[in-house]
């Protein structure tokens, strides 16, 4: 069990663990200035929650765990996820990688997907420029906790010109609350290559009986005229807290994709930034959620505009149930010299229960004039005229509703780019709706 | 059992505004009425207290099909006793496909176990979107979101041929269609004439009655039928107007409702 310290780590144990796992010396030193500055800095301030109040300090021990001799020896939490006839796949369990194949394909045009640890020993050349470039350690104290403690993880690289067809699929669980769980997931893409990565984040039911918090980090970087696909599915038990931060920056007309389900059942902190660096960059970022129970959500998205003639889409939608509540920001910002950038966001909340809140704060800070920007934010409850219309067809109130609910969440599950995470981020809906 | 359909003293009201100020009429499977009258007569209305609209109250009368009284039901029981209404305003459904929902509404009417297999599903909506000349893709497309007036009018004709209702009431199904939307749709309203159904045909325009030949025409103005007859009644409409009709009766303002 952690202790209730207000740093759950600092320098010299973050330092011993490193070299016990033969971490490269810059790494080492990472973490080291990582969980010093852990100690001096704040949780992250997003508008109107206070996520101070969580149990953050339950961050758990590294935890080796045993690598899988096949998938199928691994848990149906992650088997029933897996892309038929995938041959590139991480998984990793609490601290550690239990299973990761790549295919052969891909390994001989210099694609490489292997678990970061791994990438920071054997590709320090590649992942030593871009590790914490994205999000900087020192920004708050959940940056340089993760530093300091980050486990496992994900490394993405694919070389110029380079078209990764499949989804690249990562399954993340957890299955012990005193386990760290805290992966960083790190992507580049070099100019004009191509790639879709895929992750579902979750616990294995009923196995993590005490407080928990994952914490993670996703950096991508996006060359010029790159083209990046991400999707995140995040499940995790009502005892955990996320923290997870994703931030890409995208070069001249790259272009980043966001397709995220924050679909935990405890507290969660989620914040998607992409920073359109380049001129005539893109981003498009849709995130769902449902909220229940007592549960506590900050959900924010955020682009910011740099290169002119940029382009960004965010759309957040949230189901808000029981008394649940969710505060969406959404947070367009066009930089001075960004000329001719558009920038659009909306917010939709949809209420199901009188006690549950969800508010949406469309945010515009916009230092140019010669750019276009617009947002939408509206919470409401189910349109009445819809479900007479599809009652008048003879569809049941209860289902007619639920239809009318599903299709509010579509946009993101419609984009998912694998049937099984698809069918499962299904049932998952299905599960989270009608319980 | 021949369909028989019944509206008996039909009185509503919305916003506390009575509308319908007694409406009665008999409709027999086989049969073709139509309802004429000028905007704001209370023509829809009828039609949507018929369904079961929330925002209308009906105060008093009775609806009653095959024996079953309508206005007793939820709206979705009233759809599956076999009343169908293509309304004038049909709603968008953001995220819902057009083919899941279809399945829905046919499923809605099966027992559970006995869904109908996907194959046949497709089939039977390919088949009639392909006589409705409707572009496949309508059937993936959401739920009459983007759809122009007229595809959503094609849409609403799609779900009566799949549905097979009993009592089908059109409000403005010709509102918005071309001429060759208007044929394509009359053809396929003309194809679902049989004995077992009755049409109830809302209209302020001759226009469709050239190609859908009604059995009876009834002129509605201030919230009742104030005048009846046969396709004669349609024609005489078309050629003077209602004029006439206001004179007959004494009405200086036919509509009703209105402030
Ligand atoms: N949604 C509504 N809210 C308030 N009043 C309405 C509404 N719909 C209809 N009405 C009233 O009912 C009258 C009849 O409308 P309607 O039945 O739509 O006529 P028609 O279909 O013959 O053009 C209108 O003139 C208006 O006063
Ligand atoms: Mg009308």
């Amino acid at each position: 069990m952690s202790t209730q310290l207000s740093t759950p780590t600092d320098r010299q144990s973050a330092e011993a663990l490193a070299r016990s796992k033969g971490e490269p010396q810059w790494l080492v030193d990472l973490r080291g200035e990582a969980a010093e500055l852990a100690g001096t800095l704040e949780w992250p301030k997003p508008e109107k929650i206070r996520i101070d109040r969580w149990n953050l300090t339950a961050v758990g021990n590294y935890e080796q765990g045993q690598a899988a001799a096949s998938v199928g020896e691994l848990p149906s939490v992650v088997t029933e996820l897996v892309a038929e006839g995938t041959e590139s796949l991480i998984v990793q369990q609490n601290s550690t990688i239990a299973w990761k194949q790549v295919s052969a394909e891909l390994a001989a045009k210099g694609v490489i997907f292997t678990d970061l640890e791994t990438a920071c020993k054997e590709h320090a050349d590649l992942v030593q420029p871009y590790l914490f470039k994205a999000i900087d350690k020192g920004d708050n104290k959940l940056t340089a906790l993760h530093a300091a403690l980050w486990n496992g993880g994900v490394f993405v690289y694919v070389p110029r010109n380079v078209e990764v067809e499949l989804p690249l699929q990562a399954i993340l669980y957890n299955n012990k609350s005193e386990a760290a769980f805290a992966p960083h997931i790190l992507i580049v893409a070099e100019s004009n290559s191509k790639v879709t990565y895929v992750d579902y984040v979750v616990s294995e039911p009923g196995t993590t009986t005490e407080p928990f918090v994952h914490h993670s980090v996703v950096e991508v970087f996006v060359k010029s005229g790159a083209h990046v696909r991400f999707g995140s599915i995040h499940h995790m038990a009502d005892n955990g807290v996320d923290l997870t931060l994703r931030r890409s920056i995208i070069e001249n007309d790259g272009r980043m994709e966001w397709v995220i389900g924050d679909l935990n059942d405890g507290n969660t902190l989620s914040d998607t930034t992409s920073h359109l660096k380049g001129n005539g960059s893109n981003s498009d970022a849709k995130v769902i959620t449902i909220g229940q129970n007592d549960q506590k959500m900050s959900l924010t998205t955020q682009a910011v505009h740099f290169g002119r003639s940029s382009e960004s889409d965010m759309v957040t939608r949230a189901v808000m149930k029981d008394s649940a509540t969710a505060i969406i920001n959404g947070i367009t910002k066009i930089e001075k010299g960004a000329t001719k950038a558009n920038g659009v966001q909306t917010e939709k909340v949809l209420m199901l229960s009188p006690k549950a809140r969800g508010d949406a704060n469309p945010i515009l800070l916009i230092d140019e004039d010669d750019v276009k920007a617009g947002h939408a934010a509206s919470v409401g409850q189910v349109n009445p005229e819809q479900v007479y219309y599809l009652m008048s067809r003879g569809i049941t109130k209860q289902d007619a509703e639920r239809l009318i609910i599903y299709g509010f969440l579509a946009p993101v599950v419609s984009e998912i780019p694998i049937d099984a995470v698809r069918e499962q981020l299904q049932r998952l809906l299905e599960r989270k709706l009608e319980g | 059992m021949a369909t028989q359909f019944v509206i008996d003293g039909l009185k509503a009201a919305i916003e506390g505004k009575e509308i319908l100020k007694g409406i009665n009429l008999e409709i027999k499977g086989g049969e073709i009425h139509a309802i004429m009258g000028p905007n704001g007569t209370g023509k829809s209305t009828l039609a949507s207290a018929l369904m079961g609209h929330p925002k209308y109250e009906v105060t008093e009368g009775t609806a009653v099909l095959n024996g079953e009284d309508l206005l007793e039901m939820a709206v979705d029981e009233r759809a599956r006793a076999g009343l169908f209404l293509a309304m004038q305003y049909p709603s968008e459904i953001p995220g819902v496909t057009n083919s899941d929902f279809l399945r829905s509404a046919i499923n809605a009417r099966r027992e559970e176990g006995s869904e109908i297999s996907l194959i046949k599903f497709i089939r039977q909506m390919e088949g009639k979107m392909k006589e409705l000349e409707m572009n496949p893709e309508f059937a993936h497309r959401y739920l009459n979101e983007g759809f122009s007036g007229g595809e959503k009018k094609r849409n609403e004709i799609l779900q009566m041929t799949l549905l097979d209702p009993k009592i089908v009431v059109l409000d403005e199904i010709d509102s918005g269609l071309d001429i060759d939307a208007l044929k394509i749709v009359s053809n396929g309203v003309n194809a679902m004439r049989s004995e077992d159904r009755g049409f109830l045909i809302i209209t302020h325009y001759q226009r469709l009655l050239n190609y859908i030949t009604p059995d009876f025409v009834h002129v509605m103005m201030q919230g009742r039928i104030v005048k009846s007859g046969g396709p004669e009644l349609a024609q005489r409409l078309e050629n003077e107007g209602y004029d006439w009709v206001k004179e007959e009766l004494g009405i200086v303002d036919e509509t009703v409702g209105q402030a």
